[in-house]
Formats: C-alpha cells, sequence, structure tokens
C-alpha cells in the first residue's frame, strides 16, 4: 500500500547518506546510549541519584523542559510570515519550523518522563481512563496542549509531505484550519507552561504576571536560534535554495522579540530592587548571591551579556548581514536564553526554599547524562525527519519516482 | 465549502468542549469539610473541681510530712533560710516577698494552705497555684496549658502544675534538644 | 515510461486498502502495542499487576476497598516481619480537625519530630522529617529568611531565639490539591488532606505549589528499621510509602480516626504542651477555645491557603 511503500522510501533515504551523516548520526546514538544507561541507573536507585531535593524539587530536567516548551512554541515564527502574509522566502521552509517543532516537543516529554517518579504510572493522566485533574491543575492543561500540539504538527506536516509525495496538491481546506489552529495554539503551550509556574502562590519569584510575557518573549527569540544553523547547513548540504532574504528576516524578527524580552526582564529588576520588599531575596540571590551562596550569579550576567549582544546583533542590518556575526549571534542568543529559563528560572524560584533554607544546587553526572541523551534523541530525531522531507521539498522523492524505479 | 470545513473541525472539539464544560461544572475538589457539630463527645463526666491528675510527685519517704512535723516539733514561724533540714531546697519563687509558710500549713504539714487559710490537699495543689496564676489555670482547666495526652474526643489525661514545674523553683528548666535534620546536601 | 501497473491516484481519492492477508498500519501497530504490553505485564508478579491497575483509591467501594486492604496487609507483614493492620477508616461526621501551636511554650526540643518519626515510620535514610522546628530570633519575630533549622545548641531554649515548628498546614484551599495532575492528594471531609500513595506519579509539583515546606519527597527506597515500626497503619497515613511518591502529615490520620480519636504523636511527645488539637466543630473543644481566647495568627496568611493549624501566644 502506498503508505508503506512511503515508509521504505524514506527508511531507504534515512539509511544512506554520506560520511558526515554516519559521523553525525554515530555521535548522536552514542550520546543516546549513555544517556539510556544513566536513566536505567535513575530507575533503579531512584531520583536520589540527581541532585534535586525537598529544598530544590524541579531543577535541570524541568528546566530543559520548560527551555523546549520556547523551542516548540518558536515555530510560529515561520508559521505567520508563511501563512498569514504569504511572504516566499519563509513559506518554502515553513516545514522545517514544523518539524523543529515536533522534535522539541517530543524532547519535552521525555524530559517530563524522566522526572517523575512513577512513569509507569503516566495512565493516571489519561482524560477518563485515569483522573486528569483539568481544569483545575495548570499541569493537566499542559499534558492536553503539549500531545495536541504535537499531534497537530505531525499532521499538518505528515499530510503535506504525504501529498507531496505521492504528487497532489494538498486539501488546503484541510490545512489551513489546522495552520490558523497551530498559531493560537503556540502561543497557549507556552502561556500554559508560564501558567504553571506563574499559579504557584507559594513563589513570590514566579508569582508575577510578568511571567507569561516573558516566556514569550524569550521563547521567540531563542526559538528560531537553531532554525538560523541549520538553514545554513542545508544550504551547503543539500540542493534547497534559501534564499538570503529568509534568514535575515528571521534574524529582525528575533531581534524584535529580544527587545521586548530585555525590557521585561527591565521591568523585573526594577519592581523587585526598587520596592525592595522581602521577595526581593531571590532575584537577589540570582544576580548578587546571598551571602556567601553565589553560586549562579556570573549565570545570571552571562545569560543578560549574550542576550543584550544577540540583540544588537540581529538587530543592525549590517551585523546580522555577516555571516560570522550572524552565527556567533545565534550561540549566544541560545545560550543566554537556555541559561534564562533553566538556572535562572527554575533555581530562584526555590531558593530560598519556602522556610528560608538555602540549599545550592548543581546537575548530577545522571542528570547530565540523561538530558544529553535526550537533546540527543531530539536531534536524531530532527535529522531523520529531515532526511526524508528535503527530498521531498525538492520533488526527488515521489511515489512515480519510485514506481518508475521498479 | 468552508462552512463544512469549518463544521468538522468543530465538530471535533465538541467533545473537548463538552469535557471542560462538566469538569467546571462537576463537584470541586477542594475542600469539602464537615459544617455540622457533632453530637456532644462521649467524655468522662467530671464533678466542677475535680480533674483526673496522677498522685503528688513526692519524693521518697517525705510524706506524710506530720511524721516529722507533729506536736512533738513546734512550728517556727520566723522567716529565715532553712539549715537544720529541707537545705536542698532552694527557693526560686516570689523569695523576696513569701517564704516557706506562706504555702505550706504551719499547723497541719499534710496540707498546703490557700491566701486566705483555707488548708488545700497536695492532690489539689493547682488550686494553689491558681491563686496567683489564674490565667495559666483557667488554661490548664481547659487543657490548654500544659501537657496533654489521651483521647481528643474521649478521656484526657491532666497533670499537676509540679508534675512539670519544681514549686520551689518553677522555671521550666533548659534541656538539651534533639539532633538537627540531616541537610540536603548530606542526602545520599 | 510510465508504468502501466501504476494506479492513477485522483484528487482526494483514499489510499488503496490493503490485499487481503496482509496487515494495515493501524492493525500492525495496535499488535506491537499489545505485545509489548503483554511482555511488561507478563514479567509482573501478581500483586505488582494488582497494584498497576488499581484504581484511585477514592474512587473504589466495599469489597475492592477490601482486596487492596487485604493485599496489602499481607505484602506489609511479610515486609516487617509482624503482623500489619491497615486501617481504611473514612472521616466521622461533625468532624473538622483544628490544632493549635502556642509559640510562648514551643522550647525547640524536637521531641515532637521524632515522636513523629516513629509514629508515622517515615524513613531513616535517605531521611524524612514531616515535623521541621525553626529557630528564629526574638527581634525579629516570624521571619523566614531569618530562621534555621539546623540549630544545635548544648540547651534548649536559647534566651535570645524562640522556636516555631512547622508541617502541613491542613489548609482549606490547598494549593498542592489545586496543581496535582492526577488527582492524586485531596482533602477529606474532617479537613485532613490526605495523599493516595498508591496514585501519585511523582511529579512534585504539589511540593513545588506548598508554601509551607511541608511535602517531601521519596528520592530513594525509604528504610525504616524492623523493630520500629509501627504495626497500626492507615491506607493514607503511616503505611510504608513506595520510592518517588510524596507524602506528609496526615494528623496521624491512624491515630486521630479511632473511634475515641487519639491525639497525634506531636501533641503526646511535647514536654511543654505547645500543642493543642481538637475539633474545630466541637464548641467545647481545647482549640476553639484557643480561638476564643488567644491571640491567633496564621502562617503566610496573606497567601489565603487559610490553614487549620493556628499559631497563637497563650500568655
Amino acid at each position: 500500500m502506498t503508505f508503506l511503500r512511503f515508509l521504505s522510501g524514506a527508511a531507504k533515504l534515512v539509511l544512506k547518506g554520506n560520511k558526515t551523516y554516519y559521523a553525525w548520526c554515530a555521535f548522536l546514538l552514542a550520546l543516546i546510549g549513555a544517556g539510556i544507561a544513566a536513566y536505567v541507573h535513575q530507575m533503579q536507585t531512584g531520583l536520589i541519584v540527581t541532585h534535586m531535593r525537598d529544598s530544590v524539587s524541579w531543577a535541570y530536567y524541568i528546566g530543559n523542559f520548560t527551555f523546549l516548551v520556547g523551542v516548540a512554541a518558536a515555530a510560529i515564527m515561520l508559521v505567520i510570515p508563511a501563512y498569514i502574509y504569504h511572504w516566499q522566502p519563509i513559506k518554502e521552509l515553513v516545514i522545517l519550523g514544523e518539524l523543529l517543532a515536533i522534535s522539541a516537543c517530543i524532547m519535552c516529554l521525555l524530559f517530563v518522563t524522566v522526572d517523575m517518579g512513577h512513569p509507569e504510572r503516566f495512565w493516571h493522566l489519561i482524560p477518563f481512563i485515569g483522573a486528569l485533574n483539568f481544569p483545575r491543575a495548570l499541569l493537566a492543561w499542559d499534558v492536553l496542549v503539549l500531545n495536541l500540539y504535537l499531534a497537530l504538527n505531525l499532521t499538518i506536516v505528515g499530510y503535506l509531505l504525504y501529498s507531496a509525495f505521492v504528487d497532489r496538491p494538498p486539501n488546503q481546506s484541510f490545512v489551513w484550519p489546522l495552520v490558523i489552529f497551530s498559531i493560537p495554539f503556540a502561543v497557549s503551550i507556552h502561556t500554559v507552561t508560564a501558567f504553571i509556574y506563574n499559579g504557584m502562590v507559594a513563589r513570590p519569584y514566579w508569582n508575577a504576571s510578568i511571567l507569561a510575557p516573558k516566556f514569550l518573549a524569550s521563547a521567540f527569540c531563542s526559538g528560531p536560534a537553531v532554525l538560523l544553523i541549520l538553514l545554513q547547513v542545508l544550504r551547503r548540504t543539500t540542493r534547497l535554495k534559501i534564499q538570503d532574504a529568509a534568514i535575515w528576516k528571521i534574524a529582525e524578527l528575533m531581534a524584535y522579540a529580544m527587545a521586548v524580552n530585555l525590557f521585561l526582564t527591565g521591568a523585573e529588576i526594577y519592581k523587585e530592587f526598587y520596592s525592595a520588599s522581602e521577595h526581593m531575596v531571590y532575584t537577589k540571590y540570582y544576580f548578587v548571591g546571598i551571602g556567601d551562596h553565589q553560586a549562579i550569579v556570573p549565570f545570571a550576567w552571562m545569560s543578560l551579556i549574550f542576550d543584550f549582544v544577540a540583540f544588537l546583533l540581529f538587530l543592525i542590518p549590517q551585523a546580522r548581514k555577516n555571516v560570522l556575526l550572524l552565527n556567533v549571534g545565534c550561540v549566544l542568543i541560545y545560550a543566554g536564553v537556555y541559561i534564562e529559563k533553566g538556572i535562572g528560572l527554575l533555581i530562584p524560584g526555590f531558593t530560598p526554599d519556602t522556610l528560608g533554607e538555602i540549599y545550592e544546587y548543581i546537575p548530577s553526572s545522571t542528570e547530565i547524562l540523561v538530558s544529553a541523551g535526550i537533546f540527543s534523541a531530539g536531534f536524531l530525531i530532527y535529522t531523520i525527519m529531515l532526511k526524508v522531507a528535503v527530498p521531498v521539498m525538492l520533488g526527488e522523492f515521489k511515489l512515480s519516482q519510485l514506481s518508475r524505479e521498479q | 465549502m468552508h462552512t463544512t470545513t469549518w463544521y468538522k473541525v468543530a465538530r471535533l472539539f465538541a467533545p473537548a468542549a463538552a469535557l471542560a464544560a462538566w469538569n467546571f461544572l462537576a463537584p470541586a475538589f477542594a475542600a469539602e469539610e464537615n459544617t455540622q457539630p457533632p453530637a456532644p463527645p462521649s467524655v468522662d463526666a467530671k464533678q466542677p473541681g475535680e480533674y483526673p491528675v496522677p498522685p503528688p510527685p513526692f519524693s521518697k519517704g517525705i510524706f506524710p510530712c506530720t511524721e516529722c512535723h507533729n506536736k512533738d516539733m513546734p512550728a517556727n514561724r520566723t522567716r529565715r533560710k532553712l539549715e537544720a533540714a529541707h537545705d536542698d531546697i532552694q527557693l526560686h519563687h516570689d523569695e523576696e516577698h513569701r517564704w516557706c509558710l506562706d504555702c505550706h500549713d504551719a499547723d497541719n504539714r499534710d496540707v498546703l494552705r490557700s491566701a486566705s487559710g483555707e488548708p488545700i490537699k497536695f492532690a489539689e495543689s493547682y488550686k494553689l497555684c491558681g491563686q496567683c496564676h489564674g490565667d495559666k489555670y483557667r488554661d490548664w482547666k481547659v487543657g490548654v496549658h500544659g501537657k496533654r495526652s489521651g483521647e481528643w474526643n474521649g478521656r484526657k489525661t491532666y497533670l499537676l502544675c509540679v508534675n512539670c514545674h519544681d514549686p520551689h523553683s518553677p522555671k521550666y528548666k533548659s534541656i538539651a534538644p534533639m539532633p538537627p535534620p540531616v541537610r540536603p546536601e548530606n542526602i545520599r | 515510461m510510465k508504468d502501466s501497473q501504476t494506479p492513477i491516484v485522483k484528487l482526494n481519492e483514499k489510499p488503496d486498502p490493503a490485499p487481503r492477508g496482509q496487515l494495515t498500519r493501524r492493525q500492525f501497530l495496535a499488535l506491537s502495542a499489545a505485545g509489548a504490553v503483554s511482555v511488561f505485564l507478563a514479567g509482573c508478579s501478581k500483586s505488582a499487576r494488582e497494584a498497576f491497575f488499581q484504581g484511585r483509591f477514592r474512587e473504589l467501594t466495599g469489597k475492592d476497598i477490601d482486596k487492596v486492604i487485604a493485599r496489602l496487609e499481607k505484602e506489609y507483614s511479610e515486609k516487617c516481619g509482624q503482623a500489619v493492620t491497615v486501617s481504611a477508616s473514612r472521616a466521622a461526621e461533625g468532624v473538622l480537625f483544628g490544632y493549635g501551636l502556642d509559640l510562648s511554650r514551643c522550647i525547640g526540643c524536637r521531641r515532637c519530630v521524632y515522636a513523629c518519626v516513629e509514629e508515622n515510620n517515615l524513613s531513616r535514610d535517605p531521611q524524612i522529617q514531616w515535623i521541621r522546628v525553626l529557630r528564629m530570633n526574638k527581634e525579629r519575630g516570624v521571619d523566614v529568611m531569618e530562621s534555621d533549622a539546623y540549630y544545635n545548641p548544648a540547651k534548649v531554649p536559647e534566651p535570645e531565639a524562640f522556636y516555631m515548628p512547622t508541617a502541613c498546614q491542613q489548609c482549606r484551599h490547598p494549593p498542592c490539591v489545586k496543581a496535582c495532575p492526577a488527582k492524586a492528594t485531596w482533602q477529606e471531609p474532617d479537613g485532613i488532606v490526605v495523599i493516595d500513595y498508591d496514585w501519585c506519579i511523582g511529579c512534585r509539583c504539589c511540593m513545588a505549589a506548598c508554601p509551607y515546606g511541608a511535602r517531601h519527597f521519596n528520592w530513594g527506597p525509604p528504610s525504616v528499621p524492623k523493630d520500629h515500626i509501627n504495626p497500626h497503619m492507615h491506607y493514607f497515613g503511616n503505611r510504608p510509602r513506595p520510592r518517588g511518591v510524596v507524602e506528609k502529615c496526615t494528623f496521624c490520620i491512624q491515630r486521630v480516626r479511632e473511634p475515641n480519636g487519639h491525639y497525634p504523636a506531636c501533641v503526646e511527645a511535647c514536654p511543654v504542651g505547645a500543642r493543642k488539637f481538637g475539633n474545630l466543630l466541637d464548641e467545647q473543644s481545647e482549640i476553639r477555645y484557643i480561638l476564643r481566647e488567644k491571640r491567633v495568627f496564621i502562617f503566610k496568611e496573606e497567601l489565603n491557603t487559610q490553614p487549620k493549624f493556628y499559631y497563637f501566644y497563650a500568655t
């Protein structure tokens, strides 16, 4: 049947490549193997092999999860120019953004799974079969919207690619509503994730209205960074025609998103340090430290500097059109927001804890290995999807060609 | 055609909308507290002034006092520091204004005396303390002052004041604390 | 050259159905999933299988509850080497538990902490303690940022300090119950917030949501010395918890729900009588007296969690 032929053709595409491709896949598989071994160790002994404790009960895993939800939401930066404004340079690339969203969503689900004390009880979260606490629990909302967003993107991408494979124009009245729906959905997945933190009255650092807008701004300015680097790679390694205008436009949009992000960060810093209530202690721990506890202060300032430099590099047209500066900007913005959403969000939220104790958390080797494994899995999935998607986009992988070959 | 598609899309999401609505209307999973007062609990009926306290914690052999303090030993009502006997008692209880025979009955050492001279049994010594420490006495009668164990809905134990407070030096003595918790860094 | 065997694909045409004898994609996926689940379940013991499929305790009734209790009693009796009873007693009518803590009396001796550890079979290693005593400075008042839980002087109380024990405040608007995505924790009619240890997925959202640091996670497998096990257990209380679930103070649910109801272990252990417990709906109870006569305050009142745990100063 046609779909099986699509799958077998895709499998052939995935398994054939040049030396760089094999080396890349081998590297990723090695890291995935290490991650799996570390996770097995964690499953056998318990989460005590991480350095999370009662004071800091969410840390590296959930920090990565939060960052990746932002990356998944950032597909919107391509979808809006492509489908609302019909801007051709991005329209031909929008699938790459949606594929990124799929990989990011899968990584999110993996991070949440490795963080759970009883992952085999995940079925307790399935509506009707388990007991999903919808609508009161924000985490329940997140379970629903993340899976729906993943399903949505898989449907859109799968349908578009498969239509191109069988060489028939996609049914617009099927695709269009899904794509349009994915725009508020992308906003909603990150808003729901922000609301999980925002709603907690126990954590004044998170219980600020600015959190949800800040999440969105930082997501939109960091998610496409991977994409920008990838587009340049694809331009070299495949026959895909990627216009400079597309890359520069994405970089420009990221600059505006970063402007909003920096403004909101500034607003946060003003409120905490000017009002100087007791709740200032968390922001103080992040930027200044408390007494001898200074572990994350360097990261705080690094993140701010990276953000600001990347903002300038993307804002100034001459800078973003320079290949070196563009890529430096991508790395800086990714690193800056990664620190902001990970260390900068989770740790000060828990330090000092609700009873005033300071426990300085550093990820354990198990956490690092498992996280590296999950990131590698995400990259591998993205690589495999691209290995099929790019030939389809170029018209090189078609049903009619397969039949002709037979 | 678009209406058909939108109708199809809307139909897809109708069950989800119904689920959300049902959850909003379903009983909240927050507190469903009891609000009606209970039937009166079955506690031991106690007469006014009668509290189920343990016997007074006398040191060995000290009671009855009248074994020594009888007609062969007339009372010496001179306020002084005791040297011949009971010199182990250091009085740190308003000693500037009072001394032994303000609480101990000079004529019958087997009882205590109230401010008006009425005898108070050792087994009911709380009545003596309660004269000056009225607020603690009121709290103690209800069970709010002092250690208590038993059944919150049944029989409750009372302790005499002197079970915890040395009547001659009543300030509660400091004790060694039990060990602090293990720091999270040290939990492996 | 066009292959005459190629079907002409029409617009919006459905793909060909699979020829008879071959699996459709859907059938293949369903079979694989079923196969994987069967292998997983076949590898488990019967009691592990029953535990896996056990529904949420709150939704079980009658015979199902009896079955669960019987299985747990058997399991725990074997594990602990002595006869163990697991109660599933429900909340009584007309009872709403309240707790009073006299800050003018607490001397910070921590006897309540260790009484709780013994009564509730808390893990010794890794150490879990449901009660945490904070030493505060008399001049600063109740200020958690200046508090210290690790004080260890030779004698307590220290002159310039006062002590504030904290544990679950059994809030009327519990943020933890709101946050739990699996409905594994809820408030019982007698006011105790309970956790179904067999339903909890270990996501720790409730721990992030609790303003009082009252919830504790079993990061590793809990261990209790066999000769220190308290064999009188309750399903929601002091039965052995598995690794990877959250636990917290339950007002000694196994004690207070007995017919006449004993005080929680901490109330009985306190040598100075700083802890008071009773039924908020009973006007004659100690806790109602405290609310009437004493100056009571709520810990972190501005968060509107409305705890049933009242701090007061008797003098």
